[in-house]
């Protein structure tokens, strides 16, 4: 994306993380290309937060390694996103400094973003003080005003109306149309069907299946991915 | 000696009259906390904020330090303050001793832990819940601390005020370093004190009605600032 070398493909080479004596993790292989949104699916307590923290580098591997092609900007969409005690409009402005994107370039930026999310008219809120749900959009805004290469997206709609729902999964497949490789995590298989070009299925922190998404919800190879896709209870 | 509620009549007549040498004492007291609390700010802030987010070896042993400094008694701030100051004392020669800046050193060495300290819990909790989305940001630990500094402006003010309310209701120190004298280095506390000890209560009473109104204004600011805080910022 903008002409710099593609971060891509990442290479994960038995990637483990333990923590608190909890192997949350454990020879996690797999690797990722340029390409339609890559779904991260599986039960509680899977690892697929502590997967999207590894890749992003907020936490570090206990072993293997996350190998990406080149450097790039990154975003993420945490599962509870943290807003600054300022306005919304300031929550964005600082992450764009932060990013060292210009004073002059950031109103445009912010502006933006918060009409791609559909709350234009939050700009001079105290952030802390919206809903939930609008706390998770103006988190999403903030994430794509980044302009990122990858962006990653911890159930970006777990706290959403249907229509704010619809809303972002169209942001979404707007910002990965327009190059950005975008890893998002979801519990809802039908948002996964609608927005994968494949899916990585997590069971108890081992992948248990990376397809396709064609491949994925019509032939199913592993028994997780199939019990899933069936709904029964895994654990 | 005057009758209580006599006393009280010529202690309000004083305070209303707005009585010259009342006013001088209040004035230099309130200019000698407030720049105290000005110094602690400079130097208590900036500390507390590196030790919420900084995380190196002895940060433990500073913590419980400054915890334990928060306690300092007066008497003794003032003590050491006098000896570094008096005419033998390494600082001697700065000719300190016995004027409002000694007094401004002495209350600002009292309320600089509790500022620092009180600054540190504040921002570490806050450091807590901020941490891992500043860090996705792009920020660094030491990037964190003008944003940290920034977002808790409101709770950090109430620290202040809280200094401030210990800084202008301390009596020791001042007393030590500034000597209680009259039209240069007596303030409030000093002159409650003496007065008191002289049996002039009128002057000791409307001295104590003055400093009472000013703890009590400082501490319901602090309050209401909070509840506005809560419901603006969230
Ligand atoms: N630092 C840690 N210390 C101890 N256990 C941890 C730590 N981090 C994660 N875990 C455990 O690892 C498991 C996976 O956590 P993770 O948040 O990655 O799951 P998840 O797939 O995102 O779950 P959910 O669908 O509920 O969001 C959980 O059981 C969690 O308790
Ligand atoms: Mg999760």
């Amino acid at each position: 994306m903008h002409g710099l070398p593609s971060p891509l493909p990442l290479s994960v080479q038995g990637l483990g993380f333990t923590a608190g004596g909890v192997r949350v993790l454990d020879g996690v292989t797999f690797a990722l290309r340029d390409g339609p949104p890559c779904l991260v699916v599986g039960p509680n307590g899977s690892g697929k937060s502590t997967l999207l923290r590894l890749l992003h580098g907020l936490l570090r591997p206990t072993e293997g390694a996350v190998r990406w092609s080149a450097p790039a900007r990154q975003a993420m969409l945490f599962q509870r996103p943290v807003m600054l005690r300022r306005s919304v409009g300031d929550n964005l402005a600082h992450a764009l400094s932060l990013a060292g994107i210009g004073r002059d370039e950031r109103p445009a930026r912010i502006a933006a973003a918060l009409d791609a999310v559909g709350l234009p008219h939050l700009h001079d809120r105290p952030a802390r003080r919206l809903s939930g749900g609008e706390q998770q959009r103006v988190a999403l805004a903030r994430a794509i005003a980044l302009h990122p290469a990858i962006l990653f997206l911890d159930e970006p709609s777990a706290s959403l109306d249907p229509a704010a729902t619809r809303a972002v999964e169209e942001i979404v497949a707007g910002i990965a149309a327009r190059g950005t490789k975008v890893v998002m995590t979801t519990h809802d298989l039908h948002q996964a069907r609608r927005l994968a070009g494949e899916v990585l299925m997590l069971h108890r922190g081992r992948v248990a299946e990376h397809a396709p998404a064609a491949e994925f919800f019509t032939c199913p190879r592993s028994p997780e991915a199939q019990a899933f896709l069936r709904g029964d209870i895994l654990e | 000696m005057p009758g209580l509620s006599e006393a009280f009549g010529l202690a309000l007549g004083l305070v209303l009259a707005g009585d010259a040498a009342l006013t001088r004492i209040v004035a230099l007291s309130l200019r000698v906390s407030l720049t105290a609390v000005l110094v602690a700010a400079a130097l208590g802030l900036p500390l507390g904020a590196l030790l919420a987010v900084a995380r190196f070896p002895g940060r433990q042993t500073v913590i419980v330090a400054l915890n334990a400094l928060m306690g300092l008694p007066p008497v003794v701030a003032g003590l050491l303050i006098y000896l570094l100051l008096s005419r033998s004392g390494p600082l001697g020669s700065w000719g300190l001793l016995f004027t409002p800046t000694a007094m401004v050193v002495a209350q600002a060495v009292l309320i600089t832990p509790i500022v620092a300290a009180l600054a540190r819990q504040v921002l570490e909790s806050m450091w807590e819940d901020y941490a891992e989305q500043l860090r996705s940001l792009g920020s660094s630990a030491l990037r964190a601390v003008p944003t940290l500094l920034w977002d808790g402006r409101i709770a950090l003010l109430t620290v202040l005020l809280a200094g401030f309310g210990r800084a202008s209701a301390e009596v020791g120190a001042v007393m030590i370093v500034g000597g209680n004298i009259e039209g240069f280095t007596r303030v409030m506390t000093t002159a409650i004190a003496l007065e008191t000890s002289k049996g002039d209560l009128p002057l000791a009473l409307a001295l104590g009605m003055v400093l009472m109104a000013i703890v009590l204004t400082v501490n319901a600011a602090a309050q209401l600032l909070r509840e506005w805080a809560a419901r603006r910022l969230g």
